[in-house]
């Protein structure tokens, strides 16, 4: 496929875990875990976009924010360049944060309202001690204009701006240490219709111009589609199926991928395709089906299927295109 | 329009106009908007934030926020009243009883600390009967047809024991208790996940072809439209910018800002990566619209005669455009 070469990839994860504790019961003392990731491995090459898409609850913003280190994952090894980010403290992660930054969902909570757009998008210059005052508002200025905004935005508020301005601000901001690796976690589906396209145009002109790989968070596949080399698919804290983005389109191998895929509504009133509506409701984390966690709603599990978890496996002749069924679907 | 389905006309909004006061003086959130829904089908009426399609629902059902909201000009034709002018009392036996109301998020439609029974059991003991026992029974029932398993218990469960997905089941139930001709949704599966919002339009799909419905549906989501509706509004900045059947306006779209948002969403079987086409700048705020055409600054076909209003002008059968140039515009 059209991915960059297979160079050493930039970011490799190793079964990476995150469970939360929940505390309950009579003085909060029975404790169970939320298994919000559950031994996800994964590789992100350079220059390239990883699509990760799930629906609410399957660990997807967890696991990005485990990558960029807003949490501590609870097991397994997160791969930057060869270092183990997953092993190291506060102090030796600091020069690596550089590298890897995020892009929220929500463009109004990600700002601080009480500081200027000059401000924020600079604050990391700060914090990393880099430049003059300056120098700070220098590049404060080059970044607005790459994310297509006016110089004068630098003095105004957050609120003065609508969500897709926003949501520019919050791109300038994860850009200013000019990072190798955007964890972007659902970035355009606050914004209407007619704003995601510019935003989705800005993302893609970055990474042309800057060599940005993409971890791309979103429960909206057709959106995720259009950016992403590869794609991820994430239920219930596991990765159930990985391939090229146009691969998984065409030939969806997981039960999961391909009920998701039938789901999507698409704008045309002609479609005649059979949808495949799954029942039920995605069982919760903390306590998650045995066997394969997809087998409660899959309508070809078998006895196998719900008792023996399947492992990540790549297709039948296809070495980039991994799945975990037991059935060769 | 045309004669032979007038009688088919179960809700007909005419020349509608909300306003709301605000610190910033009074501002036109829908602005002669006019549409007939007809039984058994579903209209749908799309565009973005601040396009006035929920202060349109909300109008129509009279929920607009109090003393802000008023309609302030226009009629809401249902069973041969006017919706826009009936005296509460009135009001309270056709919400609920005649027309359902379905919200986008089930979570704050229903009453937390309120079993689900009693809420449901509410709505006939309003609009259908007297004995408790009686309703409490009903409620099971339209549990049962919304597809909830066990409806028996969860009538006896609070909101927040149920998923996402159960609780806008619940509300679909409350909405459709009475049999009403009318339901309106707005947003109903936005707050949903991709394959819950597929089960619960394929039940509101069954259970209107069961009760020959008419629905109301109001998103922002052109597959949604796609897949569910027979006839389609398309507003923009408080005005219907087209109208008509669902293929015609998918097919020949006539309005550029219809064609810019065809245009600019990305297709499961597009170019990976390509450039998307998009609407350049932003929906123009209400406090500061521009006269004439409100699409005006962001299109691409904009000319001198744009800065006065055009007329929502019949363009094909059930068609309607509100644009100077749809004659002249490339074919798409």
């Amino acid at each position: 496929m059209d991915t960059p070469a297979a160079t050493a990839p930039l970011l490799q994860l190793e079964n990476v875990q995150m469970h939360f504790p929940v505390r309950e019961g009579l003085f909060l003392r029975s404790q169970r875990s939320c298994r919000a990731v559950d031994g996800v491995s994964l590789q992100l090459r350079a220059g390239e976009t990883l699509g990760l898409v799930g629906e609410s609850g399957c660990g997807k913003s967890t696991l990005g924010k485990c990558i960029v280190r807003l949490h501590q994952p609870t097991a397994g090894r997160i791969l930057f360049e060869g270092t183990d980010l997953a092993a190291l403290g506060q102090a030796a992660l600091k020069p690596w944060r550089r590298h890897l930054q995020m892009v929220f969902q929500d463009p109004v909570e990600s700002l601080n309202a009480r500081h200027t757009v000059g401000e924020i998008v600079g604050e990391p210059f700060v914090i990393h001690g880099e430049g003059d005052a300056r120098e700070r508002r220098e590049r404060v200025l080059g970044l607005l204009d790459k994310v297509g905004l006016p110089a004068a935005a630098a003095d105004r508020y957050p609120f003065e701006f609508s969500g897709g301005q926003r949501q520019r601000i919050g791109i300038a901001r994860a850009l200013a240490l000019r990072p190798r690796l955007l964890v972007c976690d659902e970035p355009v589906s606050a914004l209407d219709v007619s704003i995601q396209s510019q935003v989705l145009n800005l993302l893609l002109d970055l990474q042309r111009e800057l060599g940005l790989s993409y971890l791309f968070i979103a429960h909206n596949l057709a959106v995720v589609k259009h950016v992403s080399d590869r794609i991820a698919i994430m239920y219930l804290g596991r990765i159930v199926e990985l391939a090229p983005a146009d691969e998984l389109y065409a030939s969806p191998r997981h039960p999961y991928t391909r009920a998701l895929l039938s789901a999507i509504p698409r704008p045309d009133p002609r479609g005649t395709r059979e949808r495949i509506v799954l029942q039920g409701d995605v069982p919760s984390p903390i306590n998650p089906p045995a066997g394969c966690p997809f087998h409660p709603r899959c309508p070809h599990a078998t006895d196998r299927c719900r008792v023996e978890a399947p492992a990540l496996r790549p297709a039948p002749g296809h070495a980039d295109h991994t799945v975990s069924c037991h059935l060769d679907l | 329009m045309e004669a032979p389905a007038a009688n088919d006309v179960i809700l007909s909004v005419r020349d509608l106009v909300t306003t709301f006061d605000t610190d910033a003086g009074r501002l036109t959130a829908v602005d002669g908007v006019s549409f007939d829904v007809r039984r058994g089908r579903t209209l749908g009426i799309v565009g973005e934030s601040g396009c006035g399609k929920s202060v349109t629902a909300l109008s129509i059902m009279r929920l607009l926020p109090q003393p802000m909201g008023q309609i302030r000009g226009g009629r809401i034709l249902f069973e041969g009243r006017d919706l826009a002018t009936v005296p509460p009392a009135e009001l309270h036996r056709i919400r609920g009883g005649r027309i359902g109301m379905i919200f986008q998020e089930p979570m704050t439609a229903l009453n937390p600390v309120q079993p689900i029974g009693r809420q449901l059991s509410e709505v006939f003991l309003l609009h259908r009967t007297k004995d408790a026992a009686d309703a409490w029974r009903r409620g099971t029932e339209m549990l049962r047809k919304v597809g909830i398993p066990a409806p028996e218990i969860r009538m006896h469960e609070y909101p927040h024991q149920l998923s996402g997905g159960m609780r806008q089941r619940v509300v679909i139930a409350m909405a459709l208790a009475c049999e009403p001709a009318v339901v309106i949704a707005d947003e109903p599966t936005t707050a949903l996940d991709v394959t819950i919002q597929a089960q619960i339009l394929e039940l509101m799909q069954a259970l209107q072809r069961d009760l020959g419905l008419a629905v109301v549906l109001i998103t922002h989501d052109l597959g949604v439209i796609a897949e569910t509706c027979d006839d389609v509004i398309v507003m923009y900045a408080g005005r219907v910018a087209e109208s008509g059947p669902v293929e015609a306006i998918f097919d020949r779209p006539a309005h550029p800002y219809t064609r810019g948002l065809l245009d600019s969403i990305p297709r499961l079987e597009g170019t990976r990566k390509a450039r998307l086409r998009v609407i350049e700048g932003m929906v123009p705020s209400l406090r500061d619209l521009p006269a004439g055409c409100r699409f005006q600054n962001r299109c691409p076909h904009r000319i001198d005669r744009c800065a006065t209003a055009p007329a929502l002008e019949a363009i094909g059968p059930d068609h309607a455009a509100a644009c100077h140039r749809w004659r002249e515009l490339p074919p798409r």
